[in-house]
């Protein structure tokens, strides 16, 4: 029980990991899925940035000529962030794109509307 | 250094600087650069594979000014040369045989777009092949679930689109499964490239200290690639998603776009995590499982289906099922025929489409069996790649399939246990005749002789399509025939594996 009190971000992460997982997998609104995989995706980069972050130490930017490694954190997990918030901003413009296409054709934003007026449009 | 070292490298860039070039042109000019492209990046993996076959071992390609522990890598080796050279292959003959069909299916002025895609898709495949790194891996991963959308997407009809948006979400569900458990992995060993992180789970298990929290990793891994590859129970965005693209892009997304996934999945068990670990955490018996699933109930949905394009989708669902079946086995020879029948499954279906296109001449809604009757007759070549593809799908003697299916058996007869040999072959069984109940129902029905005149097609038909389907059929015979050297080196891939 300690644990997860001493590791309470990771604890969070993996709690917001969740809704996010289900919101995209459960939700009908298409808006709402986008939104929980931004909260997936987050919840991703405050595992890593709480992983990465050692307090007391430095980023690791050499301002006073000090090159001691234990000054510093690994910037690794920070880049690693970096990279998937570029991943997530790509992959969630496509997604609102193409909400906005099938808005556009269907008028709603119900998936399983959708699904149904697609049905009906393919079968006459 | 040896100047054909940096070619896997040139054949990932060459595709992905071609991309945003391809913007800016007309859609002729886009086509025939990417022909180009695609022709030059398989030229350049046959050098690399011709290289690492001279040479004997395979060798690490730095990126970048940081060494091994720091730095991005990307690996070369035989498995790795020849998977490349035979994507690029089919991707080529599957985008000339779907000519036809993309100049009716995707409007002209997006033309240019569907080959950025194309070309895309093509560098990230290379990309998952050959990265020793597992976030570029994932990144990658990323861009080839992008490309693909965008291949599902181009023909723009409601339901494009809502397979499209479909096939994200799945995907995306997938993506994070994979992200959250790389940066697990990643907190637990501190390493990101192949080999560092293999050193570091060894360690792990030794000590005995994080074994759930790598066991949770490797399971969220599985799954994530299960999704994304369209593992049963998870493929409920895959007949969408291929029975409604267009011909090229059928073609392209069932041969080789779950497969870029699956390749990476291999080089994570064993460059990763390392098989005995995999059998010590007990993930194959999981995968075997389901992979045993999606080969009966992949095929039983096929027969279900009315609309012969989702059921050809339906059989890849099978499909997928009897390589996962091969790392369920979890042996050398389970493997070796599972990589095999990525090859034979690639060269199998991506046919099929091309021929299924062709038959129904590419522009009906649905191709039912009513329709398709005696179709064979008015495309005599389509026919036969139907039928070489259908029977190579089953099994018969000579084809692709049929040799795989025989390394399977031999790998379950190889594996430890005995419920899992008796499962697999019973497995094996039904599912060839399941699949022979759909396929040769199909194969008769196009060969039945019309009485009535059929109604004419649209498209007209093309010299390109006869010649793609004429090389896929003998890459099937090929495969089915002289499977030796194939054979031999997937295993001296592997083994350089290690």
């Amino acid at each position: 029980m300690d644990a997860l009190f001493e590791n309470y971000l990771a604890v969070v992460s993996m709690v917001l990991f969740g809704i996010g997982f289900g919101n995209l997998l459960l939700q009908k609104n298409l808006i709402k899925k986008i939104i929980g995989l931004n909260i997936m995706d987050t919840a991703v980069y405050l595992f890593l940035a709480s992983m990465g972050y050692i307090s007391g130490r430095l980023a690791p930017i050499i301002t006073d000529g000090d090159t001691t490694a234990s000054r510093y954190v690994n910037p690794i997990p920070s880049g690693l962030v970096l990279t998937g918030i570029v991943v997530s901003v790509s992959v969630t413009a496509l997604m609102l794109a193409l909400t906005i296409r099938l808005y556009r054709r269907y008028r709603t934003l119900d998936i399983d509307e959708i699904t149904l007026l697609v049905r009906r449009e393919h079968n006459e | 250094m040896d100047f054909v070292r940096n070619f896997p490298l040139f054949s990932i860039l060459l595709p992905m600087v071609s991309g945003p070039i391809s913007s800016v042109m007309s859609g002729k000019w886009a086509k025939r650069l990417n022909f180009a492209v695609v022709t030059v990046s398989g030229l350049l993996s046959v050098a690399a594979l011709v290289y690492v076959l001279s040479t004997g071992e395979a060798y690490t390609y730095r990126m970048g000014a940081f060494p091994a522990p720091f730095g991005n890598e990307i690996r070369v080796g035989v498995l790795e040369a020849m998977t490349a050279t035979f994507f690029c292959f089919v991707m080529l003959l599957s985008i000339v045989g779907g000519y036809r069909f993309t100049a009716v299916d995707v409007p002209e002025e997006k033309q240019n777009l569907y080959y950025i895609m194309l070309n895309l898709l093509l560098s990230s495949l290379l990309a998952l092949i050959y990265t020793n790194d597992m976030f570029t891996g994932y990144v990658f991963i990323e861009i080839n679930t992008i490309a693909a959308c965008g291949l599902i997407m181009i023909r723009g009809w409601g339901r494009n689109l809502l397979a499209a948006i479909k096939y994200m979400i799945m995907s995306l569900l997938g993506s994070g499964l994979v992200l959250i458990s790389l940066s697990i992995l990643y907190g637990i060993t501190g390493h990101l490239l192949m080999e560092q992180m293999h050193e570091s789970v060894v360690k792990i298990m030794e000590q005995g200290t994080y074994t759930e929290p790598l066991t949770v990793a490797v399971g969220l891994f599985c799954v994530g690639i299960a999704i994304k590859s369209a593992l049963f129970p998870f493929h409920s965005w895959l007949p969408d998603a291929y029975g409604y693209s267009t011909c090229a892009s059928s073609a392209i997304l069932s041969s080789l776009v779950s497969k870029g996934y699956i390749f990476l999945l291999i080089k994570f068990f064993y460059r990763v995590i390392g098989t005995d670990i995999i059998h010590q955490i007990q993930v194959d018996d999981v995968l075997f499982v389901f992979g045993i699933a999606g080969m009966v109930f992949g095929s039983v949905s096929a027969i279900q289906q009315t609309d012969v394009s989702r059921m050809i989708a339906f059989s890849s669902v099978a499909q997928i099922g009897y390589i996962y079946m091969g790392f369920g086995l979890n042996t050398e020879a389970g493997m070796i025929a599972s990589i095999f029948h990525i090859l034979a499954h690639a060269a199998g279906k991506s046919m099929l489409f091309i021929s299924l296109n062709s038959l129904s001449d590419g522009t009906w809604e649905y191709a039912n069996y009513r329709r398709l009757r005696g179709a064979a007759y008015r495309h005599r070549i389509a026919g036969l790649g139907f039928a070489v593809g259908s029977l190579s799908m089953v099994g018969i003697p000579l084809l692709a399939g049929f040799t795989s299916k025989v390394y399977y058996a031999k790998a379950a007869f190889g594996v430890g246990s005995t419920y899992k040999m008796l499962i697999a072959l019973v497995a094996l069984a039904i599912s060839t005749i399941l699949n022979a109940m759909y396929f040769i129902g199909q194969l008769i029905n196009i060969y039945t002789p019309l009485v009535v005149e059929p109604e004419p097609g649209k498209v007209r038909h093309a010299t390109a399509t006869r010649i793609a389907v004429f090389m896929f059929i003998i890459v099937n015979f090929v495969l089915g025939m002289g499977s030796e050297p194939v054979f031999r080196w997937i295993q001296t891939g592997l083994a350089q594996f290690k």
